[in-house]
Formats: C-alpha cells, sequence, structure tokens
C-alpha cells in the first residue's frame, strides 16, 4: 500500500494581497512561498493513513527547483519519500496539463492505493488538478472528503461533504481523494523532522523521464484557457461609518434604518 | 451549436444558482443565436426539467433513473458527456457547486476541454468567444480567462448573476438522454447519506449572512447571532477561529479555508478580520463590523461599523428589526 499527496508551493496566504498582477507567471512573485495550506491536510492524511493501515508515504510536486521547499515542508511533517518534477517543457501548463504530468509520476510508483490533494490551491484557487488527476489516472474521484473510513484491499470508505449532506461513498482503488478541513488537523513539523527535511536529498525528474508522457500534451503551447487582463479587482469604496447612538438600543436602530435604507434586508 | 447548462438540483429541487446561470445563458444564447439547451440529472427530476424551460431553456435533456438517484462524480461526469455529444456545445457552463464542479471538471479532462473553474462574470468577445471573469489569490487578483478552443466550459459561482424571472407560459422540448455509464462509473457506489440539519439556510446562497468570530466564546455565544439571522432570513457564518474552537461546524465556515460568499448583507460579530477571513467575503455588497477593538481590520472594509459588545449589539439589532419590519 501507499498514499500519495500531491501538493504545491503557494504564497504564504498574509501576502497573497502583496503580489502584483505583473509578476504572475514570471516565477518569482516576490512574496514568501509556503506549502498550500490546503494541501497540508493532504499531506497529515498521508501520515494519519500510513499509521492506521501501513504501507508507505510519498509526496510529488510540480514545479521549479524552488518548489522542493513544499515538499520539504512534507517531509518535516514525517512523510518519507519526496519527488520534484521539474522541466521548462512544463512551464505554463494549465491544470489538465499538471495533471498530466502528475498522473505519469504516480503511474511510475508501485502498489499505490490513495491519490490526495488539497481542495484547492491558494493562487490558482481552481480545484481543477485532482479531478484531472483522476481522469488521467482512469481511477475513481471523490472530493470534499472529510473522513476516511475505511481502506481494505481494493477499495476505500469516506465521507463526501455535498452542500445537502454527507455522503458515504465506496470506491475502487487506487483512487484520488480532494480532501477537506474537515478530515483532520496537520501537525506542525518538530525539530527532528526540520532537520531531517533540510537536509534530505530530493530527487528531481524531467519529462524525458516520464515516458508516457506526451510534451506535446503539457506546457503553454497545450494550455487550453489563458489568462488576461490580471488586475486588482476595485478597492472597496468610502469608509467605514461607525454609529454610535446615546444608547445601544438607539445605536442598533439607527443601524437598522441604515440597512433597511441600503435595500439589503 | 448550442449553449449547454448543467442544473444542479437534490431530491428534485434545483440549486438556485442553476437559474442564475441559466439567466446568463439564456443572454449569451441570444447573442450567438443559438438554442439554449438544459441538462438535468436525477430521479424522479420532471418537474426540474419544466421549470428549466420557464426559466429560458429552448430545450432540456433529462439523464433521469435510479443509477443517478445520489451524486456520483463519474456517472454524473459521463451524464454530461453525453448531453455534449447531443447538444454540440459551444458554450457548455455548470454551477460551481459541490458536485457539479466535480463532475464538470472530469468531463472536461476526459474530453480535452478547457476549463474556467469558479468564475463570477461572464461575456462575449467581439467574435463570440467566451471569456470568463474570475477570481484568482483568493480575491487578491482578477483575471479575464480566455479560450484556445470550442467548445469553452466555465463553472460559476452562487449570486454571481440575478435570479431571473420565471416565464411560466414558455414552451420548450423535453427529451430524454440515454447514457452509457462508463466502468468508472460502477466503481463508485453510494452507501449511505445523511441530510444536513433542515431548515438551516447555507451560506454560500444567502443573501444576508450574520457571522460569528472570536468574540462570541463559545457555542452558546452563537444564540444571539441565529436569533438576528432568523428574524432576517439570513445564514449563520462563523470565522476559521469559532470553527476550530468547536462552536459551530464547519460549513459555516466563511474565508480562505471556508466558502467564499457573496451576500448582500455581511454582519461580522466579534470577527477581527484576519486576511484570510477577508478573502471569503469582502465582495459582499454592504459589510457592517460590530466589534469591540475599533483598531479591528473588519472595520477597514466594512461600511457600517459598531463599537461595542456583541451580546448587546446584537440583541438589540434583532429588536430593531422586528420593530421596523413587523416581523416576530
Amino acid at each position: 500500500m501507499k498514499f500519495v499527496a500531491c501538493v504545491k508551493l503557494t504564497p504564504d496566504t498574509e501576502q497573497l494581497a502583496d503580489v502584483r498582477p505583473e509578476d504572475v507567471g514570471s516565477g518569482d512573485l516576490g512574496v514568501t512561498m509556503v506549502l498550500n495550506p490546503w494541501d497540508e491536510f493532504a499531506v497529515e492524511e498521508v501520515l494519519q493513513l500510513q499509521d492506521r493501515f501501513g504501507g508507505e508515504g510519498a509526496v510529488v510536486t510540480v514545479g521549479g527547483a524552488e518548489a522542493v521547499e513544499a515538499l520539504r515542508r512534507a517531509v518535516a511533517m514525517g512523510i518519507e519519500e519526496a519527488l520534484l518534477l521539474s522541466d521548462p517543457l512544463f512551464e505554463g501548463s494549465d491544470a489538465w496539463g499538471v495533471a498530466r504530468i502528475l498522473a505519469q509520476a504516480i503511474k511510475r510508483m508501485d502498489e499505490v492505493t490513495l491519490v490526495l490533494t488539497g481542495r484547492q490551491s491558494v493562487d490558482g484557487n481552481s480545484g481543477l488538478v485532482g479531478p484531472g488527476l483522476a481522469a488521467s489516472l482512469g481511477v475513481p474521484f471523490v472530493s470534499q472528503v472529510a473522513k476516511v473510513l475505511e481502506v481494505t484491499e481494493g477499495s476505500a470508505t469516506v465521507l463526501r461533504a455535498l452542500d445537502e449532506g454527507v455522503q458515504t461513498v465506496r470506491v475502487k482503488t487506487p483512487a484520488v481523494l480532494a480532501v477537506s478541513k474537515e478530515i483532520n488537523e496537520p501537525r506542525y513539523p518538530n525539530f527532528m523532522g526540520i532537520r531531517k527535511a533540510s537536509r534530505m536529498q530530493i530527487p528531481a525528474l524531467k519529462a524525458a523521464q516520464l515516458p508516457g508522457l506526451d510534451p506535446k500534451q503539457v506546457g503553454e503551447g497545450a494550455a487550453l484557457i489563458r489568462w488576461t487582463n490580471l488586475r486588482k479587482p476595485p478597492a472597496r469604496v468610502g469608509k467605514c461609518e461607525f454609529i454610535q447612538g446615546a444608547t445601544v438600543a438607539e445605536t442598533a436602530s439607527i443601524l437598522a434604518d441604515r440597512l433597511i435604507a441600503e435595500k439589503v434586508i | 451549436m448550442s449553449v449547454l447548462v448543467y442544473i444542479a438540483q437534490n431530491q428534485g429541487q434545483a440549486k438556485p444558482v442553476s437559474w442564475e446561470i441559466m439567466g446568463k445563458a439564456r443572454a449569451l444564447a441570444d447573442r450567438l443565436h443559438v438554442p439554449l439547451i438544459g441538462l438535468v440529472i436525477g430521479h424522479g427530476v420532471g418537474e426540474v426539467a419544466a421549470e428549466a424551460i420557464a426559466y429560458g431553456a429552448d430545450r432540456v435533456l433529462v439523464a433521469d433513473g435510479p443509477a443517478f438517484a445520489a451524486f456520483r462524480a463519474y456517472a454524473y461526469a459521463d451524464a454530461l458527456k453525453a448531453a455534449i455529444a447531443a447538444a454540440q456545445p459551444t458554450i457548455i457552463l455548470a454551477p460551481a457547486s459541490a458536485g457539479a464542479r466535480d463532475a464538470a471538471a472530469l468531463a472536461a479532462c476526459q474530453l480535452g476541454i478547457g476549463l474556467a473553474a469558479e468564475c463570477q462574470d461572464l461575456d462575449l468577445d467581439a467574435d463570440g468567444n467566451l471569456v470568463a471573469e474570475r477570481p484568482i489569490f483568493s480575491g487578491n487578483i482578477l483575471t479575464t480567462v480566455t479560450f484556445k478552443a470550442k467548445p469553452q466550459m466555465a463553472t460559476v459561482r452562487s449570486r454571481s448573476f440575478p435570479l431571473p424571472t420565471k416565464a411560466m407560459g414558455r414552451s420548450g422540448e423535453i427529451a430524454a438522454l440515454a447514457v452509457n455509464l462508463s466502468e468508472l462509473a460502477e466503481q463508485e457506489e453510494v452507501l449511505g447519506f445523511e441530510a444536513a440539519e433542515a431548515g438551516e439556510v447555507g451560506v454560500e446562497n444567502a443573501s444576508i449572512i450574520v457571522s460569528g468570530g472570536r468574540g462570541v466564546k463559545g457555542p452558546e455565544g452563537f444564540a444571539p447571532l441565529r436569533e438576528l439571522a432568523r428574524v432576517l432570513g439570513a445564514a449563520v457564518g462563523a470565522s476559521r477561529a469559532a470553527v476550530d474552537a468547536g462552536w459551530i461546524p464547519y460549513p459555516h465556515q466563511v474565508g480562505q479555508t471556508g466558502k467564499t460568499v457573496r451576500p448582500d448583507l455581511y454582519i461580522a460579530c466579534g470577527i477581527s478580520g484576519a486576511i484570510q477571513h477577508l478573502a471569503g467575503m469582502s465582495n459582499a455588497r454592504v459589510i457592517v463590523a460590530i466589534n469591540k477593538d475599533r483598531d479591528a481590520p473588519i472595520f477597514g472594509v466594512a461600511r457600517y461599523g459598531v463599537v461595542g459588545d456583541l451580546f448587546e449589539v446584537v440583541p438589540a439589532l434583532t429588536e430593531a428589526f422586528k420593530a421596523k419590519l413587523g416581523r416576530q
């Protein structure tokens, strides 16, 4: 059995507002980059699945040399095996391209039972790599996974959170699961983990080392969508009007009047 | 040539976002002079199909059967693929809601269709190509997504477009859609379902949200917020701090690692306004902040602020609305 987390290096959420539209896609956003917060849940779940069911754990990312920092964080948390997929040919891939690259790397691994991803990245926000990966591998896909109930030979049973309630879903393995925040509480790496991660030699594979990968199916040339006209959203106009009546009841009354006048009630 | 809309439903009830998209799709189809085709997937969903005609569809394809009684990712994706084959659309639109978004993504990837996810506006360029506006970097940057090939697919967030008016007299065609389920569809089985708490308004579809943070101090601290929400017909939201503390379940969470919402009115009670929370709600039309700390960042995005104790202000606000709106 093997559990694999797919992760991404993304801006620190405290600094997302500092990213300049003109720097997107340049390879240097000028902000601190960390393991995508949603992916921490996937990494943590790999560790917990290993504790519960045995087997191996691995973490994979696609990106430039700097993306290794996302892998180091996962290793510091306790993942044993890390793999960077890096090639100039991969640059400019859309979600389907990234999914195809990850799929080929996962196909090289033995006895993969579950592949876990976060719900989405905090930069691209599309949540498409998980389903794209499942479609590329030709395996089941469950999103919004709130709990892994059971993993047996050949199947996994999980809880899927929908808007209207929670389904218990059994899928054939291998399968791809996009996990929800509810699934666990990611651990903080300890000192030993951080030291191990900082010293680890992390292997990197290029396109040529993924024999099943058609180079024409990845990179900017294969991307089916393009981000154009990147811009800052319009700033909120006007300052906050502080409401202060003589009593709390009067304050509430003034506020209620304002909101009724705004036609939002 | 057509515009195809995936209509998300639950237990024979269409999700409002489906009709919001239908309204916009009607305008796009008219500009392109092509028919608007709806797709309904489920079991016993005939009424939803009839409603789709009233909301603007010219034709509705219905994949109805026990195989579609519960949402299954590939089964629903197979139905969408069958509809794409039948409708030959240039534009395919689906809600970005849970379930629909998975089926759309699986079908798009399998068919090699470009997909713009989580869009908040749609338009056509001078040549009739779809352009889709969406937030990226957690709402800190906007982009206009363009497509290199057709068909062009987009998933659309709730409350991106107004609900169109329903024209009961409209006529259209309803046709059964035959779907050959793939082997992958058979590899997913739904063993059980536990419905969410009845009577609660979901934050993603709410026009008003009353939201609580660390300042509510505990699970019982949400009681006055729920009372205000009840009087306003609002949903109850929460910050990550309140959810992580276990005071309210995760489906209520708004922000970076919760839901992104766009209500007309967002009343933030005891929420300081961490940047991760603002990412999920700063697109609300009007924001009200109630907080003890005048320097809390939430006041930076709020139109109206009250510096005070939420346990005094919120009940007073509830009473004020009861009196002014004549509600109980």
